[in-house]
């Protein structure tokens, strides 16, 4: 009797991909509910949300998206690269993406603690003084950026073990799907900044 | 060496004993760690249950005060849906039979498999932790509505993140099969060619994958109320309890769906089987399954038709209500048809079977007195509000999961249980269920509300029907959950397909070998074809 027998290796590179796709709806899910409680809110607090997303610095939204973007397009770049077989360019292209994610989580902090020490922040004495609708749009200001900041972390760590992975050659050529996944995810947290940014910096 | 010697139970990998199955990856350990895991929490949260009717049994206080009552209420709410209902069919017989059923060697992703019962033990633990720590037990009901939620002084933090875990788990079951169905069909299995449990499974898990996030990111907001102080649903810093509200059925009603759906295919597959002919309207059946799962989407609101909504909206969720209606009754019609004119076979499996078609009846029918406006602004929120559910999540998927483990019982255990003392165990249940759940619709009726502790005197007589009726239906639960374990251990040799089912899962060993199929079968014919035996 075999009693250490494990399954027989099962790959199946079309069923990741269809995971990843199917987690980046729930991903997204996940992001709508915070939309629509957005959508509600601010169609109450309509003149309370203009004032107060003019104490954002457009400035620096503009840099973490224009940052996002161009982690965006490295990361696709280093899907293409790593199928001609390039392996240094792919490490340099993912290392580039995950150095980019940084930057836009330090931005992030400065960003957040300038607010911060303000006094901008759920519950502290100064927004109670400007009302409701101000505490109400820092309060969505904090919680959807910062989970979209925890999803930044996420990303980071799947790109980190990717390029593990790649410097390992577990990722090649001929076998790059956790790469492509790793993209994508990448991508959907690009995208939902991307929506962040008009929601809480531009439109005013 | 061939590793298909023996069945699932003899190779255990790469460690011993308890290790060998909590580290299993193999689809049919893992359906069993949870069957083991949902029948310790569901035996838990039926205790609940009968103390809370044995305090309802007189007016007043009868053996707990009405804080405990409302800890207890919370607790067997929560417990029972997110720890037994949601995950209950799915998770054990999908993950046990899914792969079985269409011709696969396992799911798609089966770490994953694993990770999500990880998940499922973690979120369990970390749900039942609010029992002791803290403030005392959450009070709020399972629904955790705002702003009592967050103005409670009870421990209501590790309850919601427990279900928020629980999400998670559910979510990535749901994503295991739907990618399992659309990759590792066997060859010559189309869509249509697949047998119906799969098809319920493949409606559910798109519900677990679309809806649950909304409930993860709205507990997870409940969590920044009451850590934050941000505000998003409390009126008092300018939020809206209605929006919570919305949020919370946007997911918890298509969770009925969650729940149902897989229920209603456990009967698609033991009709057939025991009617010894090919299910009635087979096409009707699935496109009905997707119908729910896409209709059920949008009519959450009829839960909150005193909650305050614009007319038209309470309209369209009535009328939403009523559609979604339709593809359970076609389903009710197909199942009939296919027992008209079959040469029926009286066992366990097909008692319980006919008894779900019963209740799911009169479950369905006082959905609808729930869904017409008029009607339930008279009994929203009173015990008829309970029964009804009680009728559905009890009595069709509590029905359904007895129905599927005396079904599948032979085939996961490989041994027969006692059919006179699951059939003795099948009549004390019912028996009992009607008995509890039936005066309720009544007292309902009569005005009296849900979720007190306490009731006037002239709710008294039905109140003690109800709490007598308790007690026989826990008797019926011992004598069948007694009856499987000992035929678990002692029961006779069950052959390979003791029903004469058609399916895949018959054709393979009881209890099956650990790659299920020497060979990967062809299939030629679709599920239910009783003209060639």
């Amino acid at each position: 009797m075999s009693q250490t027998a494990t399954h027989a290796e099962h790959f199946d590179a079309t069923a990741s991909k269809i995971g990843m796709w199917l987690f980046i709806f729930t991903e997204l899910l996940l992001f709508g509910g915070l939309f629509i409680v957005y959508s509600v809110i601010r169609f109450s607090n309509q003149v309370a949300f203009h004032l107060a997303a003019e104490e954002l610095s457009v400035s620096m939204g503009a840099v973490n998206t224009v940052l996002l973007l161009i982690s965006s397009m490295t990361i696709a770049m280093s899907v293409s690269s790593v199928q001609f077989g390039n392996k240094k360019l792919t490490l340099f292209l993912i290392s580039i993406t995950i150095l980019i994610g940084l930057v836009f989580l330090v931005n992030k902090y400065f960003e957040w603690s300038t607010k911060i020490e303000h006094g901008l922040y759920p519950g502290s004495s100064v927004l109670q003084g400007f009302g409701n609708g101000d505490t109400l749009f820092f309060g969505l200001y904090f919680f959807m950026t910062g989970l979209h900041a925890l999803h930044i972390v996420a990303g980071i760590s799947i790109l980190a073990w990717v390029l593990k992975r790649v410097a390992d050659d577990n990722i090649h050529a001929g076998h790059f799907v956790h790469l492509e996944n790793g993209a994508l995810y990448w991508h959907l947290v690009d995208v939902i900044w991307i929506f962040l940014f008009p929601l809480f910096y531009l439109i005013s | 060496m061939n590793i298909n010697q023996g069945s699932f139970y003899d190779n255990h990998g790469k460690y011993k004993g308890i290790l060998g199955w909590i580290t299993s990856t193999d689809h049919k350990r893992i359906g069993l760690l949870y069957l083991y895991s949902i029948m310790v929490v569901f035996v838990m949260a039926a205790i609940l249950g009968l103390l809370m009717k044995i305090e309802l049994i007189a007016p007043g206080k009868t053996i707990m005060d009405a804080k405990t009552y409302n800890g207890l209420f919370t607790l067997h709410g929560i417990t029972m849906i997110f720890l037994v209902v949601i995950p209950g069919l799915p998770a054990v017989f999908g993950n046990f039979m899914l792969p079985l059923m269409i011709g696969a060697k396992d799911v798609a992703f089966p770490r994953l498999n694993l990770f999500s019962w990880w998940l499922y033990v973690f979120g369990a633990l970390v749900a039942i932790t609010s029992q002791f720590m803290g403030g005392g037990p959450p009070d709020t009901g399972w629904t955790f509505y705002a702003p009592y939620s967050f103005r409670t002084s009870t421990n209501m933090l590790p309850a919601v993140m427990g279900a928020f875990i629980l999400g998670f788990s559910s979510i990535l079951t749901g994503l295991n099969f739907i990618v399992t169905m659309h990759r590792m069909r066997a060859p010559g299995m189309s869509w249509l060619k697949m047998p119906l449990f799969p098809w319920a499974l493949y409606g559910t898990a798109w519900i677990q994958l679309l809806a649950t996030p909304i409930i993860g990111i709205t507990l997870l907001m409940v969590v920044g109320e009451r850590v934050l102080n941000i505000g998003f649903f409390d009126p008092a810093l300018g939020g809206d309890p209605v929006l919570y509200q919305h949020l919370f059925w946007i997911y918890s009603h298509p969770a009925v769906y969650i729940m149902i759906l897989p229920a209603m295919g456990v009967i698609s597959e033991i009709l057939p089987t025991f009617a010894r002919k090919s299910i009635f309207g087979y096409k009707a059946i699935v496109v009905s399954t997707m119908l729910i799962a896409i209709v059920g989407y949008f009519v959450w609101g009829h839960h909150m038709y005193t909650a305050g909504m614009s007319s038209t909206a309470l309209f369209v969720f009535s009328f939403l209500s009523f559609l979604v209606a339709i593809p359970s009754a076609i389903k009710v019609f197909n199942w009939l048809s296919t027992l008209y004119k079959g040469s029926i076979r009286m066992e366990p499996p097909f008692y319980w079977a006919t008894s779900f078609l019963f209740v799911f009846m009169i479950g369905g029918l006082s959905g609808l007195v729930l869904g017409a406006l008029a009607t339930d602004m008279h009994v929203h929120d009173t015990a008829f509000v309970v029964a009804h559910f009680h009728y559905i999540v009890f009595g069709g998927v509590g029905f359904a999961f007895f129905g599927a483990i005396h079904y599948w019982f032979p085939k996961i255990f490989g041994r027969m249980y006692d059919k006179g003392w699951a059939t003795t165990g099948w009549v004390v249940f019912f028996i009992g269920f009607l008995t509890l759940y039936t005066p309720m619709f009544y007292l309902g009726i009569a005005g009296m509300p849900r979720r007190y502790f306490d009731y006037l005197p002239q709710f008294h007589g039905g109140n003690i029907l109800s709490s007598f009726g308790a007690i026989i239906m826990v008797a019926g639960l011992g004598i069948i959950i007694i009856n499987l374990f000992r035929s678990a251990r002692y029961g006779p040799k069950a052959e390979m397909s003791p029903w004469g089912g058609t399916t895949l899962e018959w054709t393979v060993p009881s209890p099956p070998p650990l790659e299920n199929f020497e060979n990967i079968p062809t299939v030629t014919h679709r599920p239910y074809d009783y003209s060639k035996k």
